[in-house]
Protein backbone atom coordinates (compact mmCIF):
# COMPACT_ATOMS: atom_id res chain seq x y z
CA UNK A 1 0.00 0.00 0.00
CA UNK A 2 2.55 2.58 1.15
CA UNK A 3 5.61 2.71 -1.14
CA UNK A 4 8.81 1.61 0.58
CA UNK A 5 10.85 4.29 -1.19
CA UNK A 6 8.81 7.11 0.39
CA UNK A 7 9.23 8.68 3.81
CA UNK A 8 6.19 9.84 5.81
CA UNK A 9 5.07 12.45 8.32
CA UNK A 10 2.63 12.23 11.22
CA UNK A 11 0.46 14.75 9.33
CA UNK A 12 0.12 12.23 6.48
CA UNK A 13 2.42 13.68 3.85
CA UNK A 14 4.93 11.60 1.91
CA UNK A 15 8.23 12.56 0.30
CA UNK A 16 10.37 10.72 -2.21
CA UNK A 17 13.95 11.95 -2.22
CA UNK A 18 16.20 11.60 -5.27
CA UNK A 19 19.56 13.22 -4.58
CA UNK A 20 18.68 16.79 -3.59
CA UNK A 21 15.15 16.82 -5.05
CA UNK A 22 12.16 15.77 -2.99
CA UNK A 23 8.70 15.08 -4.41
CA UNK A 24 5.92 15.68 -1.87
CA UNK A 25 2.32 14.49 -1.70
CA UNK A 26 -0.39 13.44 0.73
CA UNK A 27 -0.92 9.81 1.67
CA UNK A 28 -3.73 7.53 0.64
CA UNK A 29 -4.93 7.64 4.25
CA UNK A 30 -5.10 11.45 4.08
CA UNK A 31 -7.14 11.50 0.86
CA UNK A 32 -9.56 8.94 2.27
CA UNK A 33 -10.05 10.97 5.42
CA UNK A 34 -10.69 14.14 3.43
CA UNK A 35 -13.12 12.68 0.92
CA UNK A 36 -13.72 14.26 -2.51
CA UNK A 37 -10.97 16.82 -3.05
CA UNK A 38 -12.13 19.88 -4.97
CA UNK A 39 -9.46 22.52 -4.45
CA UNK A 40 -5.72 22.63 -3.90
CA UNK A 41 -3.68 25.72 -3.04
CA UNK A 42 0.07 25.41 -3.47
CA UNK A 43 3.13 27.69 -3.37
CA UNK A 44 4.84 28.85 -6.56
CA UNK A 45 8.19 27.71 -7.87
CA UNK A 46 10.99 29.60 -6.14
CA UNK A 47 9.20 29.93 -2.82
CA UNK A 48 10.65 28.38 0.31
CA UNK A 49 8.97 25.83 2.50
CA UNK A 50 10.10 25.02 6.02
CA UNK A 51 10.00 21.61 7.70
CA UNK A 52 6.86 21.21 9.79
CA UNK A 53 5.25 24.38 8.47
CA UNK A 54 2.14 24.65 6.34
CA UNK A 55 2.86 25.26 2.66
CA UNK A 56 -0.62 24.91 1.22
CA UNK A 57 -4.13 23.62 1.66
CA UNK A 58 -6.21 20.80 0.29
CA UNK A 59 -9.98 21.19 0.41
CA UNK A 60 -12.60 18.52 0.11
CA UNK A 61 -16.29 19.28 -0.24
CA UNK A 62 -16.56 19.17 3.53
CA UNK A 63 -13.24 20.29 4.97
CA UNK A 64 -10.08 22.38 4.65
CA UNK A 65 -6.79 20.72 5.52
CA UNK A 66 -3.32 22.25 5.77
CA UNK A 67 -0.39 20.48 4.18
CA UNK A 68 2.92 20.52 6.06
CA UNK A 69 6.38 20.33 4.55
CA UNK A 70 8.23 17.15 5.59
CA UNK A 71 11.56 18.94 5.09
CA UNK A 72 12.78 22.43 4.19
CA UNK A 73 13.69 23.63 0.72
CA UNK A 74 12.94 25.68 -2.34
CA UNK A 75 10.01 24.78 -4.57
CA UNK A 76 11.28 23.68 -8.01
CA UNK A 77 8.02 22.37 -9.51
CA UNK A 78 4.29 22.42 -8.81
CA UNK A 79 2.01 19.73 -10.20
CA UNK A 80 0.21 21.57 -13.04
CA UNK A 81 -2.58 19.01 -13.18
CA UNK A 82 -4.09 19.78 -9.81
CA UNK A 83 -5.59 23.18 -10.53
CA UNK A 84 -8.10 21.74 -12.97
CA UNK A 85 -8.12 18.15 -11.76
CA UNK A 86 -7.87 18.18 -7.97
CA UNK A 87 -9.63 14.79 -7.89
CA UNK A 88 -6.30 13.30 -9.03
CA UNK A 89 -5.37 13.52 -5.36
CA UNK A 90 -8.11 10.99 -4.60
CA UNK A 91 -7.45 8.67 -7.51
CA UNK A 92 -3.65 8.51 -7.37
CA UNK A 93 -2.29 10.18 -4.22
CA UNK A 94 1.11 8.45 -4.39
CA UNK A 95 1.64 9.03 -8.13
CA UNK A 96 -0.09 11.48 -10.47
CA UNK A 97 -1.42 13.38 -7.47
CA UNK A 98 1.99 14.61 -6.24
CA UNK A 99 1.89 18.22 -5.04
CA UNK A 100 5.28 19.89 -5.30
CA UNK A 101 8.98 19.20 -5.80
CA UNK A 102 11.58 20.95 -3.70
CA UNK A 103 15.36 21.25 -3.58
CA UNK A 104 16.23 20.13 -0.05
CA UNK A 105 18.17 22.67 1.99
CA UNK A 106 18.74 20.44 5.05
CA UNK A 107 19.04 16.87 3.88
CA UNK A 108 19.51 15.62 7.43
CA UNK A 109 15.87 16.52 8.16
CA UNK A 110 14.75 13.34 6.41
CA UNK A 111 16.13 11.33 9.31
CA UNK A 112 13.19 12.43 11.44
CA UNK A 113 10.61 11.02 9.02
CA UNK A 114 8.95 7.62 9.17
CA UNK A 115 9.59 4.70 6.87
CA UNK A 116 6.62 2.98 5.20
CA UNK A 117 6.55 0.30 7.89
CA UNK A 118 6.72 2.87 10.66
CA UNK A 119 3.95 4.88 9.01
CA UNK A 120 1.68 1.86 8.74
CA UNK A 121 2.28 1.05 12.39
CA UNK A 122 1.53 4.69 13.20
CA UNK A 123 -1.78 4.48 11.29
CA UNK A 124 -2.71 1.34 13.21
CA UNK A 125 -1.98 3.10 16.46
CA UNK A 126 -4.00 6.18 15.43
CA UNK A 127 -6.91 3.96 14.48
CA UNK A 128 -7.00 2.20 17.83
CA UNK A 129 -7.05 5.38 19.90
CA UNK B 1 -20.40 21.65 16.23
CA UNK B 2 -18.69 19.65 18.96
CA UNK B 3 -20.57 17.37 21.30
CA UNK B 4 -20.49 18.36 24.93
CA UNK B 5 -17.64 16.35 26.42
CA UNK B 6 -18.61 13.34 28.43
CA UNK B 7 -22.01 13.04 26.74
CA UNK B 8 -22.47 9.92 24.65
CA UNK B 9 -23.64 10.55 21.10
CA UNK B 10 -27.09 9.37 20.21
CA UNK B 11 -27.38 6.82 17.45
CA UNK B 12 -30.20 6.05 15.08
CA UNK B 13 -31.41 2.47 14.75
CA UNK B 14 -29.48 2.24 11.45
CA UNK B 15 -26.09 3.11 12.94
CA UNK B 16 -24.53 -0.33 12.42
CA UNK B 17 -25.98 -0.62 8.91
CA UNK B 18 -24.39 2.70 7.97
CA UNK B 19 -21.05 1.49 9.25
CA UNK B 20 -21.44 -1.81 7.39
CA UNK B 21 -22.02 0.21 4.20
CA UNK B 22 -18.67 1.91 4.81
CA UNK B 23 -20.08 5.25 5.91
CA UNK B 24 -17.82 7.82 7.45
CA UNK B 25 -19.53 8.87 10.69
CA UNK B 26 -19.53 12.34 12.23
CA UNK B 27 -21.09 14.13 15.16
CA UNK B 28 -24.10 16.26 14.22
CA UNK B 29 -26.41 17.89 16.73
CA UNK B 30 -25.53 15.37 19.42
CA UNK B 31 -25.93 12.40 17.06
CA UNK B 32 -23.44 10.10 15.38
CA UNK B 33 -24.54 10.29 11.75
CA UNK B 34 -23.24 9.14 8.35
CA UNK B 35 -21.62 12.08 6.52
CA UNK B 36 -20.83 10.09 3.37
CA UNK B 37 -20.75 6.57 1.96
CA UNK B 38 -19.30 6.53 -1.58
CA UNK B 39 -18.38 10.22 -1.56
CA UNK B 40 -20.31 13.48 -1.26
CA UNK B 41 -20.05 14.35 -4.96
CA UNK B 42 -21.32 10.99 -6.18
CA UNK B 43 -24.18 10.99 -3.65
CA UNK B 44 -25.11 14.58 -4.50
CA UNK B 45 -25.21 13.81 -8.23
CA UNK B 46 -27.24 10.65 -7.62
CA UNK B 47 -29.91 12.73 -5.90
CA UNK B 48 -29.98 15.27 -8.75
CA UNK B 49 -30.06 12.59 -11.47
CA UNK B 50 -31.61 9.46 -9.91
CA UNK B 51 -32.27 9.15 -6.18
CA UNK B 52 -30.68 9.08 -2.76
CA UNK B 53 -31.83 7.61 0.55
CA UNK B 54 -31.05 9.55 3.74
CA UNK B 55 -31.43 8.38 7.32
CA UNK B 56 -32.85 11.46 9.00
CA UNK B 57 -34.11 9.68 12.09
CA UNK B 58 -32.25 12.22 14.21
CA UNK B 59 -34.89 14.82 13.31
CA UNK B 60 -37.37 15.52 16.11
CA UNK B 61 -41.13 15.01 16.05
CA UNK B 62 -43.52 16.84 18.36
CA UNK B 63 -47.25 16.13 18.52
CA UNK B 64 -49.66 18.94 19.31
CA UNK B 65 -53.24 17.86 19.89
CA UNK B 66 -56.52 18.64 21.60
CA UNK B 67 -59.00 21.46 21.11
CA UNK B 68 -56.31 24.05 21.91
CA UNK B 69 -53.77 22.67 19.43
CA UNK B 70 -54.43 25.24 16.72
CA UNK B 71 -54.44 28.27 19.06
CA UNK B 72 -51.07 27.15 20.46
CA UNK B 73 -49.56 26.67 17.00
CA UNK B 74 -50.90 30.03 15.88
CA UNK B 75 -49.19 31.63 18.86
CA UNK B 76 -45.84 29.84 18.75
CA UNK B 77 -45.25 29.71 14.96
CA UNK B 78 -45.16 32.53 12.39
CA UNK B 79 -46.94 30.87 9.47
CA UNK B 80 -50.73 30.60 9.43
CA UNK B 81 -51.53 27.05 10.50
CA UNK B 82 -55.27 27.77 10.17
CA UNK B 83 -54.81 27.64 6.40
CA UNK B 84 -53.80 23.99 6.54
CA UNK B 85 -56.21 21.33 5.41
CA UNK B 86 -56.15 17.78 6.76
CA UNK B 87 -53.03 15.95 5.54
CA UNK B 88 -51.35 19.14 4.43
CA UNK B 89 -47.92 20.32 5.61
CA UNK B 90 -46.45 23.79 5.96
CA UNK B 91 -42.95 25.16 6.36
CA UNK B 92 -42.88 27.42 9.41
CA UNK B 93 -40.77 28.55 12.34
CA UNK B 94 -41.01 28.34 16.13
CA UNK B 95 -40.66 31.92 17.25
CA UNK B 96 -38.83 33.94 19.87
CA UNK B 97 -40.12 37.32 21.10
CA UNK B 98 -37.50 39.26 19.13
CA UNK B 99 -38.77 38.04 15.76
CA UNK B 100 -36.15 35.37 15.25
CA UNK B 101 -36.64 31.61 15.19
CA UNK B 102 -35.74 29.17 17.94
CA UNK B 103 -36.01 26.62 15.11
CA UNK B 104 -37.53 26.14 11.69
CA UNK B 105 -40.00 23.31 11.28
CA UNK B 106 -42.61 21.61 9.15
CA UNK B 107 -46.13 21.59 10.59
CA UNK B 108 -48.30 18.65 9.49
CA UNK B 109 -52.04 18.67 10.09
CA UNK B 110 -53.79 15.35 10.73
CA UNK B 111 -57.05 17.03 11.66
CA UNK B 112 -58.42 20.15 13.26
CA UNK B 113 -57.11 19.13 16.67
CA UNK B 114 -54.09 17.02 15.77
CA UNK B 115 -50.77 18.21 14.34
CA UNK B 116 -47.20 17.03 14.32
CA UNK B 117 -44.08 19.12 13.88
CA UNK B 118 -40.81 17.96 12.39
CA UNK B 119 -37.94 19.93 13.96
CA UNK B 120 -34.14 19.94 13.89
CA UNK B 121 -32.32 17.23 15.84
CA UNK B 122 -30.05 19.55 17.78
CA UNK B 123 -32.97 21.75 18.85
CA UNK B 124 -35.63 19.16 19.64
CA UNK B 125 -35.48 19.27 23.42
CA UNK B 126 -35.11 23.02 23.57
CA UNK B 127 -38.03 23.42 21.11
CA UNK B 128 -40.21 21.10 23.16
CA UNK B 129 -39.41 22.90 26.42
CA UNK B 130 -40.11 26.25 24.76
CA UNK B 131 -43.49 25.12 23.47
CA UNK B 132 -44.41 23.61 26.85
CA UNK B 133 -43.40 26.83 28.57
CA UNK B 134 -45.68 28.89 26.32
CA UNK B 135 -48.59 26.52 26.29
CA UNK B 136 -50.86 28.80 28.29
CA UNK B 137 -53.86 27.70 26.24
CA UNK B 138 -53.50 24.07 27.35
CA UNK B 139 -52.83 22.03 24.23
CA UNK B 140 -51.64 18.45 24.62
CA UNK B 141 -47.96 18.08 23.82
CA UNK B 142 -45.82 15.02 23.28
CA UNK B 143 -42.20 14.76 22.23
CA UNK B 144 -42.44 11.58 20.14
CA UNK B 145 -38.97 11.85 18.58
CA UNK B 146 -37.77 8.58 20.07
CA UNK B 147 -40.72 6.67 18.61
CA UNK B 148 -40.19 7.67 14.99
CA UNK B 149 -37.57 6.81 12.45
CA UNK B 150 -37.48 9.03 9.38
CA UNK B 151 -36.05 8.28 5.96
CA UNK B 152 -35.88 10.77 3.10
CA UNK B 153 -36.05 9.36 -0.42
CA UNK B 154 -35.08 12.19 -2.75
CA UNK B 155 -34.51 12.60 -6.46
CA UNK B 156 -36.26 12.46 -9.84
CA UNK B 157 -36.70 8.67 -9.56
CA UNK B 158 -38.16 8.82 -6.03
CA UNK B 159 -41.75 8.43 -7.17
CA UNK B 160 -40.96 5.32 -9.23
CA UNK B 161 -39.08 3.79 -6.33
CA UNK B 162 -41.64 4.51 -3.63
CA UNK B 163 -44.39 3.19 -5.92
CA UNK B 164 -42.69 -0.22 -5.89
CA UNK B 165 -42.92 -0.57 -2.12
CA UNK B 166 -46.36 0.82 -1.32
CA UNK B 167 -49.85 -0.23 -2.47
CA UNK B 168 -50.97 3.37 -1.87
CA UNK B 169 -51.19 5.47 -5.00
CA UNK B 170 -48.79 8.31 -4.31
CA UNK B 171 -48.43 9.86 -7.77
CA UNK B 172 -51.29 12.24 -6.94
CA UNK B 173 -49.82 13.24 -3.59
CA UNK B 174 -48.85 16.86 -4.06
CA UNK B 175 -45.82 18.72 -2.76
CA UNK B 176 -46.25 19.45 0.96
CA UNK B 177 -49.11 16.99 1.42
CA UNK B 178 -48.91 13.67 3.26
CA UNK B 179 -50.89 10.50 3.84
CA UNK B 180 -50.98 7.40 5.98
CA UNK B 181 -49.26 4.73 3.95
CA UNK B 182 -47.93 1.23 4.20
CA UNK B 183 -44.41 1.27 2.76
CA UNK B 184 -42.15 -1.79 2.77
CA UNK B 185 -44.88 -3.48 4.82
CA UNK B 186 -44.64 -0.86 7.55
CA UNK B 187 -47.41 1.58 8.52
CA UNK B 188 -46.28 5.16 8.65
CA UNK B 189 -46.67 8.71 7.46
CA UNK B 190 -45.57 9.45 3.91
CA UNK B 191 -45.02 13.11 3.08
CA UNK B 192 -44.05 14.67 -0.24
CA UNK B 193 -41.44 16.89 1.34
CA UNK B 194 -37.68 17.16 1.37
CA UNK B 195 -34.60 19.28 1.78
CA UNK B 196 -32.69 18.71 -1.44
CA UNK B 197 -34.43 20.76 -4.13
CA UNK B 198 -35.67 17.56 -5.79
CA UNK B 199 -38.96 15.75 -5.82
CA UNK B 200 -39.13 13.19 -3.06
CA UNK B 201 -40.72 11.72 0.02
CA UNK B 202 -40.12 11.60 3.72
CA UNK B 203 -41.41 8.53 5.54
CA UNK B 204 -42.00 8.56 9.31
CA UNK B 205 -42.52 5.15 10.90
CA UNK B 206 -41.93 3.16 14.11
CA UNK B 207 -38.25 3.12 14.93
CA UNK B 208 -38.16 -0.69 15.42
CA UNK B 209 -38.83 -1.14 11.69
CA UNK B 210 -35.84 0.98 10.63
CA UNK B 211 -33.67 -1.77 9.13
CA UNK B 212 -36.54 -3.33 7.23
CA UNK B 213 -37.58 -0.08 5.57
CA UNK B 214 -34.01 1.00 4.85
CA UNK B 215 -32.98 -2.31 3.29
CA UNK B 216 -36.19 -2.76 1.31
CA UNK B 217 -35.98 0.72 -0.15
CA UNK B 218 -32.30 0.42 -1.07
CA UNK B 219 -32.97 -2.91 -2.75
CA UNK B 220 -36.09 -1.69 -4.58
CA UNK B 221 -34.34 1.42 -5.82
CA UNK B 222 -31.09 -0.13 -6.98
CA UNK B 223 -32.23 -0.53 -10.63
CA UNK B 224 -33.17 3.17 -10.65
CA UNK B 225 -29.76 4.19 -9.34
CA UNK B 226 -30.70 4.77 -5.71
CA UNK B 227 -27.73 5.15 -3.36
CA UNK B 228 -27.47 5.78 0.38
CA UNK B 229 -26.62 9.44 0.93
CA UNK B 230 -25.18 11.15 3.98
CA UNK B 231 -25.34 14.50 5.70
CA UNK B 232 -22.53 15.85 3.52
CA UNK B 233 -24.64 15.58 0.36
CA UNK B 234 -27.72 16.70 2.27
CA UNK B 235 -25.89 19.91 3.09
CA UNK B 236 -24.57 20.62 -0.42
CA UNK B 237 -27.98 19.78 -1.93
CA UNK B 238 -29.86 22.15 0.38
CA UNK B 239 -27.27 24.85 -0.24
CA UNK B 240 -27.69 24.62 -4.03
CA UNK B 241 -31.45 24.80 -3.45
CA UNK B 242 -30.98 27.89 -1.27
CA UNK B 243 -32.61 26.38 1.81
CA UNK B 244 -31.61 27.69 5.23
CA UNK B 245 -29.95 25.48 7.85
CA UNK B 246 -30.54 26.35 11.48
CA UNK B 247 -27.30 27.51 13.08
CA UNK B 248 -26.08 28.90 9.75
CA UNK B 249 -28.68 31.04 7.96
CA UNK B 250 -30.98 31.04 10.98
CA UNK B 251 -30.26 31.73 14.62
CA UNK B 252 -31.63 33.65 17.58
CA UNK B 253 -30.18 36.93 16.34
CA UNK B 254 -31.57 36.76 12.81
CA UNK B 255 -35.10 37.84 12.03
CA UNK B 256 -37.11 35.89 9.51
CA UNK B 257 -37.20 38.92 7.21
CA UNK B 258 -33.42 39.07 7.22
CA UNK B 259 -33.27 35.38 6.28
CA UNK B 260 -35.59 35.91 3.26
CA UNK B 261 -38.33 34.03 5.09
CA UNK B 262 -40.91 36.80 4.96
CA UNK B 263 -43.05 34.40 2.91
CA UNK B 264 -43.71 32.27 6.01
CA UNK B 265 -44.50 35.29 8.22
CA UNK B 266 -48.24 35.94 8.30
CA UNK B 267 -48.60 39.20 10.24
CA UNK B 268 -52.28 39.40 9.35
CA UNK B 269 -53.17 36.15 11.18
CA UNK B 270 -53.26 37.92 14.54
CA UNK B 271 -51.07 37.96 17.64
CA UNK B 272 -48.12 35.58 17.77
CA UNK B 273 -44.74 35.34 19.46
CA UNK B 274 -42.34 37.80 17.88
CA UNK B 275 -44.99 39.58 15.82
CA UNK B 276 -44.43 42.96 17.46
CA UNK B 277 -40.72 42.83 16.73
CA UNK B 278 -41.39 41.86 13.12
CA UNK B 279 -43.94 44.64 12.67
CA UNK B 280 -41.45 47.12 14.05
CA UNK B 281 -38.71 45.77 11.81
CA UNK B 282 -40.96 46.01 8.78
CA UNK B 283 -41.36 49.73 9.53
CA UNK B 284 -37.74 50.43 10.44
CA UNK B 285 -36.00 48.08 8.04
CA UNK B 286 -33.83 45.01 8.43
CA UNK B 287 -30.26 45.15 9.72
CA UNK B 288 -28.75 42.57 7.37
CA UNK B 289 -29.87 40.50 4.43
CA UNK B 290 -29.12 37.00 3.27
CA UNK B 291 -27.78 36.82 -0.29
CA UNK B 292 -26.38 34.12 -2.53
CA UNK B 293 -22.92 34.53 -4.02
CA UNK B 294 -20.62 32.76 -6.44
CA UNK B 295 -16.88 32.86 -6.14
CA UNK B 296 -15.20 34.59 -9.07
CA UNK B 297 -11.65 34.00 -7.85
CA UNK B 298 -10.35 30.56 -6.95
CA UNK B 299 -11.09 29.40 -3.43
CA UNK B 300 -13.96 28.07 -1.39
CA UNK B 301 -15.81 30.32 1.03
CA UNK B 302 -16.56 28.47 4.25
CA UNK B 303 -19.04 29.08 7.03
CA UNK B 304 -18.04 32.04 9.16
CA UNK B 305 -15.54 33.64 6.77
CA UNK B 306 -15.60 37.45 6.73
CA UNK B 307 -17.14 39.32 3.79
CA UNK B 308 -15.83 42.69 2.61
CA UNK B 309 -17.41 45.17 0.25
CA UNK B 310 -15.31 48.00 -1.19
CA UNK B 311 -12.61 47.23 1.32
CA UNK B 312 -14.85 47.39 4.38
CA UNK B 313 -15.97 44.57 6.65
CA UNK B 314 -19.57 43.97 5.60
CA UNK B 315 -20.73 40.65 7.00
CA UNK B 316 -20.03 36.95 7.06
CA UNK B 317 -20.57 33.74 5.16
CA UNK B 318 -23.50 31.73 6.58
CA UNK B 319 -22.82 28.63 4.46
CA UNK B 320 -20.26 28.05 1.74
CA UNK B 321 -19.11 25.07 -0.25
CA UNK B 322 -18.17 23.62 -3.55
CA UNK B 323 -21.48 22.88 -5.31
CA UNK B 324 -21.17 19.43 -6.90
CA UNK B 325 -23.99 19.74 -9.45
CA UNK B 326 -23.32 23.36 -10.46
CA UNK B 327 -19.56 22.74 -10.28
CA UNK B 328 -19.02 26.18 -8.78
CA UNK B 329 -17.96 27.52 -5.41
CA UNK B 330 -21.05 29.10 -3.90
CA UNK B 331 -22.35 30.38 -0.61
CA UNK B 332 -24.90 32.43 1.26
CA UNK B 333 -23.83 35.47 3.25
CA UNK B 334 -25.30 38.17 5.44
CA UNK B 335 -24.47 41.68 4.22
CA UNK B 336 -26.00 45.16 4.73
CA UNK B 337 -29.40 45.36 2.99
CA UNK B 338 -28.39 48.52 1.11
CA UNK B 339 -25.57 46.58 -0.57
CA UNK B 340 -27.54 43.40 -1.22
CA UNK B 341 -27.97 43.72 -4.98
CA UNK B 342 -27.57 40.98 -7.55
CA UNK B 343 -24.38 41.59 -9.46
CA UNK B 344 -22.56 43.35 -6.63
CA UNK B 345 -18.91 42.44 -6.28
CA UNK B 346 -17.93 41.27 -2.82
CA UNK B 347 -14.80 39.79 -1.33
CA UNK B 348 -14.46 36.84 0.98
CA UNK B 349 -11.46 36.61 3.26
CA UNK B 350 -10.05 33.12 2.82
CA UNK B 351 -7.18 32.39 5.20
CA UNK B 352 -6.00 35.98 5.21
CA UNK B 353 -6.41 36.64 1.48
CA UNK B 354 -9.25 38.40 -0.31
CA UNK B 355 -11.03 36.41 -2.98
CA UNK B 356 -13.56 38.02 -5.32
CA UNK B 357 -17.17 36.87 -5.47
CA UNK B 358 -20.43 38.20 -6.85
CA UNK B 359 -23.97 38.36 -5.49
CA UNK B 360 -26.27 36.12 -7.55
CA UNK B 361 -29.99 35.33 -7.35
CA UNK B 362 -31.26 32.59 -5.01
CA UNK B 363 -31.80 29.72 -5.36
CA UNK B 364 -28.64 28.63 -7.14
CA UNK B 365 -30.44 25.57 -8.44
CA UNK B 366 -34.07 24.95 -9.34
CA UNK B 367 -35.18 21.65 -10.76
CA UNK B 368 -36.91 21.51 -14.11
CA UNK B 369 -40.31 19.90 -13.72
Amino acid sequence: MYPQEFLYTKEHEWIRVDEQIGTIGITDHAQKELGDIVYVELPKSGEHVAAGESFGTVESVKAVSEIYAPVSGEVTAVNPKLQNNPETLNSDPHGEGWLIQIRLSERSEIEKLMTADEYEAYLQKEKST
Amino acid sequence: MAAPTGVALKRTALNSLHKALGAKMVEFGGWEMPVEYSGIIQEHLAVRQAAGLFDVSHMGEIEVSGPRALPLLQYITCNDASRLKDFQAQYSALMLPKGSAIDDCVVHRWGEDHYFLCVNAANTERDFDWIVQHNAVGAELRNVSAEYAQLALQGPRALEIISKVTPTSVAGLEYYWFCRARCCDVEGILARTGYTGEDGFEFYFPVAESAKVWNTLLEAGRPEGLVPAGLGARNTLRLEAGYPLYGHELDEDTSLFEANLGWIVKLEKGEFMGRDALVEQRARGIRKKLVGFEMRDRGIARDGYAVYIEGKAAGHVASGSYAPFLKKNIGMAYIPPSLAKVGREIEVEIRGKMAGAQVVPLPFYRRTK
